[in-house]
């Protein structure tokens, strides 16, 4: 199928909308009705047709709209694309890792032409057709990992491995949920986490670092995440906090549906090859309230889930102070009634809203 | 998991080294590309020996960058169960064998300002690969290698071509050993040391340079400890409600899995820490021979790695 | 008292620990102001004729107890950016097997053991030891700007001039607590001042 590229922002004016096809594919990170944190990780091969778990790096109908936001923010802030010294075959891994999935996946959008170490890479939404000698930085526009980053929707950790953790050596970083890769670099698994709150104490970052540190060649896994974001706003950076974080209190209760969106990673985990090193890509997607809530059982299910969040999650995914208005405006979508299993909108199997 | 990603081969390609080691050479059934991989990475090699079935992990010793071939050295052991023997007595160029994607237990430590390697025999293998790497790049590195007698140096002949300034060789009958207190004197911080060797020499290095004050990040080491024969012994799988025979020439893992039981498990040479598993119960001893369980858990007797370590004793009770 | 008991807290936090003298073939030992205890707790004879001393006195009356233990090398100098030379020189010469001991305020530690990582000694391998002042070194996460000996959260990037809020989250690379704006939501509103650890 071809992609229709959305012309959009996600920034200032905040043009950014979901067709419903995005709307029908946005994957949503509750399978049941409560949330807690746990590992949750399962292999990534393939999903749905038409899911964002079908391919190995998710293309849909924001990628360049989304790539001319990352390069304005890298424009405005470098610091936001940074690889330690020893990561650069970590980073020839990575571009090797997203030009074969990305042409093999689709073959109508990107080519990927190698005689032995002469590769001819064609991008063509966003209208790239670049020969260069690969494992050779001389003969790419950028370091490796930032020529690629610059051309797959999402943010990049490159994690190294050694003695027996992950450490965040590089990375491209620009659709954060409010986390700094200049102040995290060079960080060990625990240490790149140690804000987040409840987590450590059940033993979720000591079972999820086993289990990535296991990941092996040619068998990627994957996990979703999620936040609140106000507008469709990808850069929820620290660095920007000051300039963003007013626009929380902008939010109504006439405007809360299309202000406040919820915001969701797609974590993904591939072993790279020459390196040894592993790259975490997580890719956000945002669907406001409104969009949200034409899936019934994604309506009754989300009040439900915020509803019952302990205290110290809303407060460090940032919405505790608006929460009251976000549970007014999700009751009304709450008719009690049950909801299935699994992430999946169920559209035609779940009741209407009774009203 | 229960390994990693398995690959179909062809062996095209075996020439014996020496008495003891010999090279074979694997190719994709289907000629595509085999994965790259980083230097210091293995395989699990699958050998179809009649009814049993035996999983030894050998070091990818080809150019990482090569996608044409793997090439892995055995080096015959003629106490153990029969892996190395299948493989030497066995294996014929044509045949057609399973191999599992690499895993790297020993990969280098790319920020490192000098790479020392120290190689006892056998242990020689995953160097050649990390070698290939590191002159790919330039990289900074050295290497020492020990082995018992000029006819048994496997690849000697090789390295000292290729790399004479780099290579230093020690023979055993020759008395030529390496000094180590020497070596580590006076290298530049950022040197890390990679030991690969046998269970004395790996002890050795880390004892060694703990006392000449390196930090023990910038020692790795790693041994393949393939599983050893030993007494029969009878276990009970509590969760799965069955009683199995281990045989005198078979691991504990292999066991398990030969009573069709799923079981996880990586490197299967005591490394990983994949097969893990909680003992319940057990009148006896263990005879614990990984290198993933600390002393305190080897004492303790409440964990076992089943795919090197056996039993000795009345009863013993798996979680598994 | 120059010793201090940090609260518990997040797992980015550097924890710190006692000096113990070390096998090695060199000693290096950095420290400032009430550190300077601390090195004549661990000195002995024998450490001493392989120690080089660099300390930064930052008005505390220790060094000629410190030179009295008549280390090989010896410097007194007046801030950190004064003995930076020094020290990369020191890290530049050394070899593997040197012992590094970094004392007295979390900014001296934090911006020696960083140096000491460029040089290739793993972090763990470094000894640390908190003497003295608890004042924090903070980058803001907003200019990047680092303001030196903080006491009070919240407090004004020297930089900047943004009211920010004083996080645990510390970064090795930086040497330095992240400092992160307290008002962005209602500004104006910032709290009173207090010490980090009212």
């Amino acid at each position: 199928m071809t992609i229709q590229f959305n012309d959009e922002t996600f920034r200032d004016d905040y043009s950014f909308y979901n067709s419903e096809r995005a709307i029908k594919r946005f994957p949503f990170p509750f399978h049941e009705d409560n949330y807690m944190y746990s590992v949750n990780m399962e292999q990534h091969r393939g999903g749905p047709v038409d899911s964002v778990y079908e391919k190995r790096f998710d293309v849909d109908e924001h990628y360049v709209s989304e790539m001319r936001d990352r390069a304005e923010v890298l424009a405005d802030d470098p610091l936001r694309c940074q690889s330690l010294p020893h990561m650069t075959l970590a980073g020839w891994d990575l571009l090797e890792l997203i030009m074969v999935s990305k042409s093999e996946d689709y073959p109508d959008l990107f080519e990927l032409h190698r005689d032995g170490d002469n590769w001819r890479w064609v991008n063509k939404p966003l209208g790239i057709d670049d020969s260069f000698v690969f494992l050779d930085e001389t003969t790419l526009p950028y370091g490796p990992m930032e020529y690629i980053t610059r051309q797959a929707q999402g943010d990049f950790c490159v994690l190294d491995q050694r003695d027996d953790n992950l450490w965040m050596d590089a990375g491209t970083v620009t659709t954060q949920a409010d986390w700094s890769l200049d102040f995290d670099i060079g960080m060990n698994f625990f240490e790149w986490h140690a804000p987040v709150p409840l987590a450590h104490e059940k033993g979720i970052f000591v079972r999820a670092l086993k289990f990535l540190l296991n990941i092996q060649q040619g068998a990627p896994a994957r996990r979703l995440n999620w936040t609140m974001t106000v507008n469709p706003l990808l850069d929820t950076s620290p660095e920007n906090y000051h300039k963003w974080g007013i626009q929380k209190t902008t939010v109504t209760p006439e405007n809360i549906g299309s202000k406040q969106h919820l915001r969701v990673e797609l974590q993904t985990f591939f072993r790279l090859p020459r390196s040894n090193a592993l790259v975490f890509p997580i890719r956000c997607y945002l669907c406001s309230f409104q969009d949200l809530m034409t899936a019934p059982k994604w309506g009754r299910r989300l009040h439900r889930v915020i509803r019952d969040l302990p205290e110290e999650l809303a407060t460090y995914k940032g919405f505790i102070d608006n929460r009251p208005m976000i549970l007014d405006y999700l009751s009304k979508f709450d008719d009690g009634l049950p909801t299935s299993d699994g992430i999946w909108p169920d559209l035609e199997t779940e009741p209407a809203l009774k009203t | 998991m229960s390994g990693a990603e398995k690959i179909a081969v062809q062996v095209t390609d075996i020439v014996p080294l020496n008495d003891l080691v010999t090279r074979f050479k694997f190719e994709r059934v289907d000629g595509g590309l085999l994965p790259t991989f980083s230097g210091g990475a293995h395989t699990v090699v699958e050998m179809r020996d009649g009814e049993v079935t035996r999983l030894n992990p050998y070091s990818l010793m080809s150019d990482p960058m090569d996608q044409l071939a793997y090439t892995i050295s055995v080096r015959r052991d003629d106490e153990g169960r029969g892996g190395s023997l299948f493989m030497h007595n066995n294996v014929k160029v044509g045949d057609e064998m399973t191999i599992s994607y690499p895993v790297n237990l020993f990969s280098l430590d790319l920020r490192a300002k000098k790479h020392l390697f120290l190689a006892g025999g056998i242990g020689i293998t995953p160097f050649l690969a990390q070698i290939k790497q590191l002159e790919r790049f330039n990289g900074n590195w050295e290497l020492h290698y020990a082995c018992r007698t000029e006819s048994l140096g496997s690849y000697v002949d090789e390295l000292t071509d290729r790399h004479p300034n780099e290579t230093h060789i020690y023979y055993d009958d020759q008395d030529d050993k390496i000094d180590l207190t020497k070596l580590l004197d006076g290298q530049p911080l950022g040197t890390h040391v990679y030991v690969c060797g046998p269970k004395g020499m790996i002890e050795w290095v880390r004892k060694t340079a703990a006392s000449e004050g390196w930090p023990r990040e910038a020692i790795h080491h790693e041994e393949f400890l393939a599983p050893q024969p030993g007494k029969p012994f009878e276990v009970k799988l509590a969760v799965s409600n069955k009683v199995i025979q281990v045989g005198e020439t078979e691991s504990l893992l292999e066991a398990i899995e030969r009573a069709g039981i799923h079981a996880p498990y990586l490197c299967r040479g005591g490394a990983c820490g994949q097969c893990e598993t909680r003992v319940i119960d057990y009148t006896g001893n263990f005879i614990h021979r990984d290198h993933w369980l600390d002393d305190d858990e080897h004492a303790n007797g409440e964990k076992i790695m089943p795919c090197v370590s056996r039993f000795e004793g009345k009863t013993l009770v798996l979680d598994r | 008292m120059s010793k201090f008991t940090f609260p518990t807290s997040i797992r980015s936090r550097p924890v710190y620990g006692t000096l113990e003298e070390r096998d090695g073939s060199a000693h290096l030992l950095i420290a400032d102001a009430h550190g300077a205890e601390a090195i004549l707790d661990v000195a002995t004879p024998l450490m001493m004729e392989k120690a080089h001393i660099i300390y930064i006195p930052k008005g505390e009356a220790f060094e000629d107890k410190l030179r009295a233990l008549n280390p090989a090398s010896f410097y007194a100098g007046p801030t950190y950016a004064a003995a930076e030379a020094r020290i990369h020189k020191a890290f530049v010469d050394a070899k593997m097997g040197l012992q590094v001991y970094l004392t007295g305020t979390e900014g001296l530690i934090g911006q020696a053991q960083y140096a000491a990582m460029e040089a290739g000694i793993p972090h763990t391998a470094i000894q640390t030891e908190h003497r003295g002042s608890t004042a924090r070194r903070m980058q803001c996460v907003h200019c990047k700007g680092i303001t030196e000996d903080v006491e009070t959260d919240p407090f004004v990037c020297s930089h900047c001039g943004l009211n920010l809020f004083v996080r645990d989250h510390y970064s090795r690379r930086r040497a330095a607590y992240q400092g992160v704006c307290i008002d962005a939501e209602d500004p104006g509103n910032v709290p009173q001042a207090k010490g980090i650890y009212e």
